[in-house]
C-alpha cells in the first residue's frame, strides 16, 4: 500500500514494512477479483462479436462478412452521408460556439451562467423528446406556412440527399461537449492578455480571432470536432425518427435480412469510433504531459 | 450572439411545439393527453423506463466505484491508464452497434449461447435483465471516469491523520471517506440514470417492444405505428420524461459544486 502514496513513502525508511500490519494481503486478492471480473465483462462481448462474424456453420473460419460490408447495398451512400452530415455539423458547431465562448471571456462575463443553462439543457431533453417536438414542427410547417416563403425552406431542411435538419439538430446535441472543450482550451491560454496585445498592434477583431485565438486553440477544437464526428456518426434516435438513412439506421436496416454482415458492420464501425476516440485521448495526454 | 439566436430557433422552437401540442386535442385546450399519457400501457412503459434506469444507475454506480477504487489503488500506472482510456470509449459505446455486439454474443444464436448452451436453460437476452445487462456495459465505464477525479481527490495525509487519531478503516470510510465522495458518487448516479433513461437505439435494436419503455413508445407512437391522432399522447409522454429528466438533473447541478470544493 505504501507504493501509492508518493508523498508518504518519502517519510518512511527504505525497507520499512507497510504500516498497516493489519489488512497487508486481503486488498490485493480483492483487486485482482474485481480486476478480472471487469475485464471478463468488458471483452467477452468483443471477442463473442467478432468470432460470431467469422464463423462459419461448419465450423470453419472465414473474413467473408467483413467482404460482404462493401458490397452490400446502401454502405457507400449512407457512411458517406454520416460522414457529409458530421462535417458540416463540426463546421456550424464550431463557428456558433467558439465566438461565443470567446465573447463570454473578454466581454460579458454576466451572459456566462445564461450560456452554460443553454449548453447544459440538449443533456437534460433525452434526443428522443427533442426529435419528437422537431418531428412536429416538421409536420406542422406545410399546413400553417404553405403560402409563405418558409414552405420551401420547411422542405429543404428535408431534402433526403443531405438533411439539414440533422445537421441542426446534431449540432444542439453536440452543444455541450463542445463548449466544454472549447472553454476548457480558452481556461488554458490567456485570452484577455493575447487579445490586448494584438488589438494594441493594429489588429481588428476578425484577424484577433483567427490568426491568435484559433492558433492556440487548435487542440482544444481538434478534441471538439472527435467528439462531435464521433456523436455523428453513431446517432440512432432523431435519423430514424424522420427517417433518413444514416449510417446507424442502414446497419439496423440490414440487421433483418443480412445478421452476420450487420454485426460485422457494428463491429467495424467500433473500430473507427475507438480509433478516433482513442487518437482524441492520446492526443490528450500527451499534452498534459507536455505542459 | 448568434449561438442564443441558433438555439432558440432549433431547440426552443420544437419544445414550444412539444408543450403546445401536449395541451391541444381537437384544437382546443385540454390536459387530456397528459392524462392519457400517465394511464395504462403508457404508465407501465414509463414506470419501466424508471425502473431499468434506477437500476443501472445504482448497480453501475456500485459497480464501477468499486472498479475504480480496484484501479486507483493499483501499483501499476500502465493498468491504470489502460482502464481509464478505455473506459473513456466504452462510455461513449451505445446505439446499435452495442446491441449487436450483445446479440451476437448472449442473443438467440449468440457465440456464448450456443457454446455453453444457454438456450436450453431458459436463458433469453431479450427481456428487463437482459437489457439491464447490456445498459450496464457503458454505464460501469463512465461511473469510473466520474469517481475516479473523486478518488484521487481522497488524499492519503487524510487517511493517515484518522489513523493517527485512532480510527479503524471502517471509521474512515464511515466518516471522512464516504461523505467526502457523496457529491460525486451521486452525481454519476445520476448521470447514469440519465443515459439509461434517455436509451433509445440499444433497445429499439434489441427488444423491439418486448419490455415497455416510454422512449420505445414515442417512438412508435410518433412514426404512426398505434392510432392516428395518438401524436400528441407522443408529445405528452415526451413532457413526463423531460419532467423526470429535468428533476433527476436538478439533484446534479448543486452535487456537482459541492464536490468541486472538496476535489480541488
Amino acid at each position: 500500500m505504501a507504493s501509492l502514496t508518493p508523498q508518504v513513502t518519502t517519510q518512511v525508511s527504505p525497507g520499512t514494512a507497510p504500516r498497516r500490519g493489519g489488512r497487508p494481503r486481503r486488498p490485493r486478492v480483492w483487486r485482482g477479483v474485481v480486476l478480472v471480473l471487469a475485464a471478463v465483462y468488458f471483452l467477452v462481448p468483443l471477442i463473442a462479436s467478432f468470432v460470431f462474424t467469422v464463423k462459419v456453420p461448419d465450423g470453419g473460419f472465414s473474413l467473408d462478412a467483413y467482404g460482404q460490408i462493401f458490397a452490400a447495398e446502401g454502405f457507400g451512400t449512407s457512411l458517406l452521408l454520416s460522414l457529409g452530415l458530421g462535417i458540416a455539423t463540426i463546421v456550424l458547431v464550431l463557428l456558433l460556439t467558439l465566438p461565443a465562448a470567446v465573447a463570454v471571456r473578454l466581454g460579458a462575463p454576466r451572459l456566462r451562467p445564461v450560456l452554460e443553462v443553454v449548453c447544459t439543457l440538449p443533456l437534460v431533453v433525452p434526443p428522443i423528446t427533442f426529435v419528437a417536438g422537431i418531428s412536429m414542427v416538421l409536420r406542422w410547417g406545410p399546413d400553417y406556412l404553405a403560402s409563405t416563403p418558409f414552405y420551401q425552406t420547411i422542405i429543404s431542411l428535408q431534402n433526403p440527399d443531405f438533411p439539414v435538419v440533422l445537421v441542426l439538430a446534431y449540432v444542439v446535441l453536440a452543444l455541450p461537449f463542445v463548449y466544454r472543450s472549447l472553454d476548457a482550451g480558452l481556461g488554458a491560454i490567456d485570452v484577455r492578455t493575447l487579445s490586448e496585445a494584438a488589438r494594441n498592434l493594429g489588429a481588428s477583431w476578425p484577424h484577433v480571432l483567427l490568426r491568435v485565438i484559433i492558433p492556440n486553440m487548435r487542440s482544444a477544437m481538434a478534441s471538439a470536432s472527435f467528439l462531435t464526428l464521433a456523436l455523428v456518426l453513431g446517432e440512432f434516435t432523431i435519423a430514424r425518427l424522420l427517417s433518413f438513412q444514416t449510417f446507424p439506421v442502414w446497419i439496423y436496416t440490414i440487421s433483418g435480412s443480412q445478421a452476420q454482415v450487420s454485426v460485422a458492420v457494428s463491429v467495424f464501425s467500433l473500430l473507427i469510433t475507438w480509433l478516433l476516440l482513442l487518437a482524441l485521448s492520446s492526443a490528450g495526454a500527451r499534452q498534459r504531459s507536455g505542459s | 450572439m448568434p449561438l442564443l439566436a441558433f438555439v432558440v430557433i432549433v431547440f426552443g422552437v420544437p419544445m414550444l411545439v412539444l408543450l403546445g401540442g401536449t395541451f391541444t386535442k381537437e384544437g382546443t385546450f385540454s390536459t387530456a393527453n397528459l392524462t392519457e399519457s400517465l394511464q395504462g400501457a403508457y404508465l407501465t412503459a414509463l414506470i419501466g423506463s424508471v425502473k431499468i434506469s434506477a437500476l443501472v444507475a445504482v448497480l453501475g454506480g456500485v459497480l464501477g466505484t468499486i472498479l475504480a477504487q480496484a484501479v486507483v489503488t493499483s501499483r501499476f500506472r500502465a493498468l491504470r491508464e489502460a482502464v481509464l482510456t478505455a473506459s473513456g470509449v466504452l462510455a461513449n459505446f451505445g446505439g446499435v452497434p452495442l446491441a449487436f455486439a450483445w446479440i451476437a454474443t448472449l442473443g438467440n444464436s449468440g457465440v456464448v449461447t450456443t457454446t455453453l448452451g444457454l438456450g436450453e436453460h431458459g436463458w433469453s437476452l431479450y427481456n428487463f435483465w437482459g437489457l439491464t445487462l447490456v445498459y450496464l456495459y457503458f454505464s460501469i465505464p463512465l461511473q469510473v471516469l466520474t469517481v475516479v477525479p473523486a478518488l484521487d481527490g481522497l488524499r492519503p495525509q487524510w487517511r493517515e491523520a484518522a489513523q493517527n487519531n485512532g480510527a479503524s478503516t471502517w471509521q474512515f470510510w464511515r466518516y471522512v471517506g464516504v461523505p467526502v465522495l457523496t457529491p460525486a458518487l451521486l452525481g454519476g448516479v445520476v448521470l447514469l440514470f440519465g443515459g439509461a433513461f434517455a436509451a433509445y437505439a440499444t433497445a429499439q435494436a434489441m427488444v423491439g417492444s418486448t419490455v415497455p419503455l416510454v422512449t420505445l413508445k414515442i417512438a412508435d407512437a410518433l412514426s404512426g405505428n398505434v392510432l392516428i391522432g395518438h401524436e400528441n399522447v407522443a408529445l405528452a409522454l415526451s413532457l413526463d420524461m423531460i419532467v423526470i429528466a429535468g428533476l433527476v438533473m436538478a439533484v446534479y447541478l448543486p452535487l456537482q459544486r459541492r464536490s468541486a470544493r472538496w476535489l480541488r
